[in-house]
């Protein structure tokens, strides 16, 4: 860390420096690109891996907090930028170093206002052209009457803006056609049974062929990172099982070991172990529903009722002990909600018997169908740079080489006690990620084997606080959800409630990447790249 | 008349008030015998291949996939053929939470249907808002744009409390007046007259 910081700190004398679970550089706007330049191209510090972008109103000033990850090093930084002026915010661009910004930036945006000059494409994200006001800033003005519910059609337009620095230091608004002036626009979605959800494709083709993507979000926005300023910590918790419904424990695991750490919270060993089990079992549940509704939509419909099998036996398992089959609210401050049921063991057991044997019965129905392979082998090919330069993690970044794994990584609770191996493919295709994924539930399965007999005695929950206070501060913890790397960051101001919660949610890269992979592609092929990527529309819109 | 569906005993229904006020309804509007047998013909056909459409926004629409398969096994009472194209569907399940950006699209979903058309209102967020209450872009309830025939409260609601609501409205089409009843399109207009929204003309 001090090595890091002598190195940035002989690059730019003006940067300050805050000592942290991690490293934090605060430097001005006008220093900030150069300076993430450096950050991703000087080989000694190799921060290629932009996490997230996280939007900040501190009351004076609108700045943002960039999280950045060497994926060479595996070191972690966070640079701290400030825009200076409060009624007219803006930044500079780095949406020409990661391509990823582009969206991190809109979305930011879309949130508290601030405009980056340099970035080719700043609409709003997740709300509609005509929405009022920037729903994150601390004055927003709540009232339904500003923005009425519509039956009208959303207004649509065709041009984007994008804002540009003048040599004299002015900038300038530029208007820039999405598509081209005779590109054939095909609507996908948002009610459309391949889009997992409600997702919207603007597609720009020519014949069969696919020539551009635009992704529309925000059809299910629920705007929970608003919602969660309101609510003490406690009651912040059950937003984690709406996100990613999949990944509703490990998502749990992470806020509330976020929130253990900040207030100095030590849980019982028994209550590690309970948390990772049930998100090796959860990562197999979402599995299985991923293999099955990727099948149906390459048209092997038979396959769902395959891998619904062996997820129903798992949703037995979670509804005994958590008493819910989806939305399970397990996890709590200093433990888990209520102890394991008295059969939890002897049912996972017997889910350990079956699971091999299911798994080689998928693979004999559809891993080496002919259609199958056609489908998939080289569709949708996603190199490690881009899937770095995309954020793309989890399983689909892990099919295209890139090793992100955060349980090896970063280990995390008991973690770095558990052997499993990291499943990496370097194929980067549909097939590949499909593999990785059904190879993954192998994995899981090993890790619940070595846990399930040494389930230590001991409370489930310790005693916290019943007025839960975090001190000044801030935070930000990762976790490895079912589809990728999912991370959470918390300010506090001191209160019983949160200034700022952020959520990174990992979807919202795979979902942006789809354009990046269709294009020239065929429109069944989307439909192979959009499934195969995995992505919850909950997730990306929060 | 007990109105119940095949195996389902009369006394094991919740809401039987409901249904007795909508079978008194019916016998005092009236209808001559001809007819009557017509109804009950068709209604009884009706009652018994509700098509839903697939639509589904979060987490309900999971439940409503584990609902389609072995398990639970919708294809015991004729619901399993779910159909992508509104026009082809009798019901809308609106199967998790619909925000300010999604109404005018589920209201175009539902204006596409093909009448008689019903709703189901499944889970929390679309009965009320559910957990999102304090939201600045959730819709608070569905009922503000589409009309609601059953309410499933839940999040997500089990498949068996999904059996349990679509049985009921499938108890709801039991009972109502076909010929010169539900054939015509009066209750979408019925009901923009009752909520009235700003831009949409009858």
């Amino acid at each position: 860390m001090a090595q890091i910081q002598e190195t940035i700190a002989k690059l730019m004398p003006e940067a300050t420096f805050e000592e942290g679970d991690i490293l934090q550089v605060c430097v001005p706007d006008v220093q900030w690109h150069r300076l993430a330049k450096e950050l991703k191209e000087n080989p000694d510090l190799g921060f290629d891996f932009l996490v997230t972008i996280v939007g900040m109103d501190w009351e004076d000033k609108y700045g943002c907090v960039y999280y950045l990850t060497s994926t060479r090093h595996n070191t972690h930084i966070s640079v701290k930028v400030k825009a200076e002026s409060r009624e007219n915010p803006m930044l500079h661009s780095i949406a020409d170093l990661w391509k990823i910004a582009v969206i991190f930036e809109r979305e930011v945006y879309d949130y508290f206002g601030i405009v980056f000059i340099g970035n080719p494409d700043m609409r709003r994200l997740f709300l509609s052209i005509d929405w009022k006001g920037y729903p994150l800033r601390k004055d927003y003005d709540e009232s339904p009457e500003n923005n009425p519910v519509t039956t009208e059609n959303e207004r649509q337009s065709d041009f984007t803006t994008t804002y540009v620095e003048n040599a004299d230091g002015k900038v300038e608004a530029k208007e820039v056609r999405v598509f081209e002036p005779n590109d054939f626009v095909v609507n996908i979605g948002p009610q459309h049974p391949a889009t997992h959800g409600v997702l919207r494709f603007r597609t720009a083709i020519d014949g069969e062929t696919v020539k551009k993507i635009d992704v529309y979000m925000g059809y299910i926005h629920r705007g929970i990172e608003k919602i969660c300023e309101k609510l003490t910590y406690p009651q912040t918790l059950h937003f984690m099982d709406r996100l990613d419904y999949f990944s509703a424990h490990p998502y749990h695991h992470c806020l509330c070991m976020l929130i253990e750490e900040a207030a100095g919270i030590e849980i019982s060993r028994r209550a590690q172990v309970i948390r990772v089990l049930m998100d090796e079992l959860s990562r197999i549940a979402s599995h299985c529903l991923f293999i099955g509704t990727y099948c149906m939509d390459l048209g092997a419909t038979t396959m769902l009722f395959y891998t619904l099998r062996v997820r129903e036996q798992i949703l037995d398992i979670m509804d005994k002990t958590c008493g819910a089959r989806m939305t399970f609210n397990y996890g709590c401050i200093g433990g888990v909600m209520q102890d394991l049921a008295p059969d939890f063991v002897q049912d996972v057991k017997a889910l350990l018997e079956v699971l091999p044997k299911n798994i080689k019965e998928y693979n004999k129905i559809f891993t080496g169908n002919v259609i199958a392979k056609k489908r998939m082998e080289g569709v949708g090919v996603l190199t490690r740079e881009d899937a770095i330069n995309w954020s793309v993690t989890g399983p689909s970044g892990r099919a295209s080489g890139w090793a992100c794994d955060v349980r090896k990584t970063d280990p995390y609770s008991i973690y770095s006690e558990l052997e499993f191996d990291e499943v990496v493919r370097t194929e980067g295709d549909s097939m590949a990620r499909f593999k990785v994924r059904m190879d993954e539930m192998v994995q899981s399965a090993r890790i619940i084997e070595q846990l399930i007999d040494n389930i230590p005695e001991g409370e489930y929950c310790v005693k916290v606080p019943k007025v839960l206070k975090l001190p000044v501060g801030h935070w930000f913890r990762t976790v490895e959800g079912c589809r990728g790397t999912f991370g959470i960051y918390l300010e506090s101001d001191g209160n019983t409630k949160p200034y700022r919660l952020k959520i990174a949610p990992p979807c919202l890269p795979a979902a942006s990447v789809v354009d990046h992979l269709t294009r020239g592609s065929k429109i069944a092929d989307l439909i192979t790249i959009g499934g195969s990527l995995d992505y919850i529309v909950p997730d990306i819109d929060r | 008349m007990e109105v119940t569906t095949k195996s389902m005993p009369y006394e094991a229904w919740k809401d039987n008030e409901y249904i007795e006020k909508l079978v008194d309804e019916l016998n005092a509007s009236g209808a001559n015998v001809v007819v009557g047998t017509f109804d009950k013909l068709i209604n009884w056909g009706r009652s018994n291949s509700i098509w839903p459409l697939t639509f589904a926004t979060s987490c309900c629409g999971i439940e409503f996939v584990s609902l389609g398969a072995a398990r639970f096994d919708m294809a015991r009472f004729g619901w399993e053929v779910a159909r992508s194209s509104p026009r082809q569907a009798d019901f809308m399940m609106v199967a998790g939470t619909i925000v300010t950006r999604m109404a005018p699209v589920v209201r175009r979903l539902y204006d596409q249907l093909a009448e008689p058309k019903y709703v189901i209102a499944c889970g929390a967020c679309a009965v009320s808002g559910g957990p999102f209450k304090k939201s600045y872009h959730v819709v608070m309830g569905v009922d503000q744009i589409i009309p609601v025939d059953v309410y499933l409260p839940g999040c997500p609601p089990r498949p068996e409390a999904m059996i349990y609501a679509i049985m009921q409205l499938s108890r709801k089409i039991k009972v109502e007046r076909f010929f010169g009843g539900v054939n015509r399109q009066e209750k979408q207009q019925e009901f923009l007259k009752e909520h009235p929204v700003e831009g949409v003309e009858d």
